[in-house]
């Protein structure tokens, strides 16, 4: 791994990027960094943020300047060479496509030039790497989507995105795990349950896991939703 | 309903501990300690208090921990009862508060006597202030902080604000026969609570904005939205614009990022904030100016002044070393 050219993002973090572009190799430098960082917790270091090409490092301000911290995580790159990649599970989500669920669903059909169909087919036929969990609790941000169906974020956010929307983000796709505000394009709902802080690991999916999505309707929609409510009570 | 027996047990446990009963709520109340760090890579961002140096110091000032879980009230505060003699001071923004109909002085501590009620209005000067008691309110731990993450439902009281009827314990009881009250002196919080621009950093993405877009921002005033949380405050003036229209890859983000979607209206990300987005980021809000984020109201104007990264290291050095015993003093 490269010495990567640090970016000091505020007063207290600095950013470790690998490259400009969603690519393997820096998903692979993303969670050996990361995953490195993460199993030897130093008090100076407060959060670690990976993300698709890049891993964000807060500290603690008051105590720590940032040469220091880039010290420290140099060294830690210089130890990654020989470390394997952890395999990675597959998992299916279940999806209600368009409708109410999918608000977005025709707005992205009509920027691509596809059917409503035709866009659920594209997005329920392949598989997804979780290249990471941001945003927010439990949030897999997942490669893998074809191009013919991106669509450019709402130019302004909303203020409530319902959990378990499926969306799609530019040439990106997420499940949001809770209603929270949010910008991607909704075009699905899952009845899963992607974050539980009482369980341990707290988020249905990790890092490095691989996604297939499985269009249900709306029945078994409910069936799935009030079985999953079951098992988390 | 608790089955008979079990209610029996439970309201005499309550009896023999000390208890604030919660009368009124008020607009948005929260437990809050001083967060939740080491959780981001599960996307969950540490929460804590909107005006931190006030919670430190309150809870300096009844003799806890800085980190000690205290009550966060929100522009309008509410009513609490206590059942036993307690020590308590009231820290940020003036709500105004009364003890069984007199008033009480902020960042000083006091007493309040078995069966006296607390009693807080609306705010006369900033968003928060903050309720801190000795021994502080016991509150479980989710994922290591006591910390309402409101807008996730984690941490609190069941992840949610306090409603009409809850019932706080007071987590390590501790005699206040040794009670001696104290202030932090007008000359510290002078200090600590300054005004004018807040002070920024250049964020990580400032190279995709025109000259302009920079200028406009360290001389423009903005305004604070309506639609403003513990997340994020959204400001609205003058456009910032991009040269670059590339939309980039997400990242992570820090907290009191300036981040600009395709509208050109900042968004300063708080406590609450997302742990990675995708908008550019102009700029930072230095460490050392956070906390006077958390005070500012709907409708408040802001302005913002660059500074230097070395510049605000030494701002955020100075301010730490006011929040220390030494900078209390007795009544």
């Amino acid at each position: 791994m490269r010495e990567p050219q640090f970016i000091r993002a505020s007063d207290h973090s600095v950013l470790v990027p690998f490259g400009e572009e969603i690519a393997l190799e820096h998903h692979e430098s993303v969670v050996r960094l990361a995953t490195a960082l993460l199993a030897d917790p130093k008090p100076f270091i407060k959060n670690i943020h990976p993300a698709y090409s890049s891993v964000l490092v807060s500290f603690d301000a008051a105590r720590t300047a940032h040469a220091e911290v880039e010290d420290y995580i140099v060294g830690v790159i210089k130890k990654l060479s020989a470390r394997p990649m952890p395999t990675s599970r597959e998992v299916e989500v279940p999806v209600c496509y368009g409708g109410e669920f999918g608000l977005d669903l025709p707005d992205v059909a009509q920027h691509n030039g596809l059917s409503v169909n035709e866009v659920t087919e594209i997005h329920s036929s392949a598989a997804y790497k979780v290249y990471f969990l941001g945003f927010s609790p439990g949030f897999p941000y997942m490669g893998g989507m074809s191009e013919r169906i991106a669509t450019p974020r709402l130019p302004r956010p909303r203020t409530h995105v319902p959990a378990g929307s499926v969306a799609i983000g530019g040439a990106q796709t997420g499940i949001y795990p809770l209603s929270s505000p949010g910008g991607w394009r909704i075009i699905g709902r899952t009845p899963l349950r992607l974050f539980n802080p009482a369980a341990n690991p707290p988020t249905l999916l990790q890092m490095g896991d691989v996604v297939r999505f499985r269009e249900i309707g709306r029945e078994e929609y409910d069936r799935l939703s009030a079985a999953d409510l079951q098992t988390s009570t | 309903m608790l089955p008979f027996v079990q209610y029996v047990a439970v309201n005499s446990l309550l009896r023999t501990m000390p208890v604030i009963s919660v009368k009124s709520p008020g607009f948005l109340t929260t437990i809050q300690d001083l967060g939740r760090s080491g959780c981001a890579h599960l996307g969950v961002s540490a929460s804590g208090p909107a005006d931190s140096v006030a919670l430190r110091l309150g809870n300096l000032l009844v003799g806890n921990d800085e980190n000690t879980p205290a009550l966060e009230l929100t522009l309008v505060g509410g009513a609490f009862e206590f059942e036993s003699n307690t020590v308590v001071a009231i820290t940020g923004s003036d709500f105004e508060p009364t003890c069984g109909g007199q008033t009480v002085p902020l960042w000083t501590s006091f007493l309040v006597r078995a069966g006296d009620r607390l009693e807080f209005g609306a705010t006369k000067s900033g968003a928060r202030c903050y309720m801190c008691v000795r021994g502080g309110i016991e509150c479980p731990r989710v994922l290591g902080s006591a910390s309402t993450h409101v807008l996730t439902g984690i941490g609190g009281l069941n992840g949610r604000a306090l409603q009409r009827g809850d019932l706080l314990k007071i987590e390590a009881v501790r005699s206040e026969s040794d009670f001696v009250p104290r202030l932090v002196s007008a000359e510290i919080l002078k200090r600590i609570m300054r005004s004018g621009p807040l002070r920024i950093t250049r964020g990580p993405q400032a190279s995709y904005f025109t000259d302009e877009a920079h200028s406009t921002l360290s001389s423009s005033p903005y305004v604070v939205s309506e639609e403003s949380n513990r997340m994020g405050l959204r400001l609205t003036g003058p456009l910032l614009k991009r040269t670059r229209k590339k939309e980039m890859i997400t990242e992570g983000v820090s907290l009191g990022a300036i981040q600009v979607p395709q509208n050109g209206q900042p968004i300063i990300l708080f406590v609450e904030h997302q742990t990675t987005g995708g908008y550019p980021k102009i700029a930072n809000v230095i460490s050392a100016d956070l906390h006077r984020v958390g005070q500012l109201r709907p409708r408040d104007e802001v302005r913002f002044e660059t500074v230097a990264i070395d510049t605000a290291r030494s701002l955020l050095r100075e301010q730490e070393a006011l929040i220390h015993p030494h900078s209390l003093q007795p009544v």
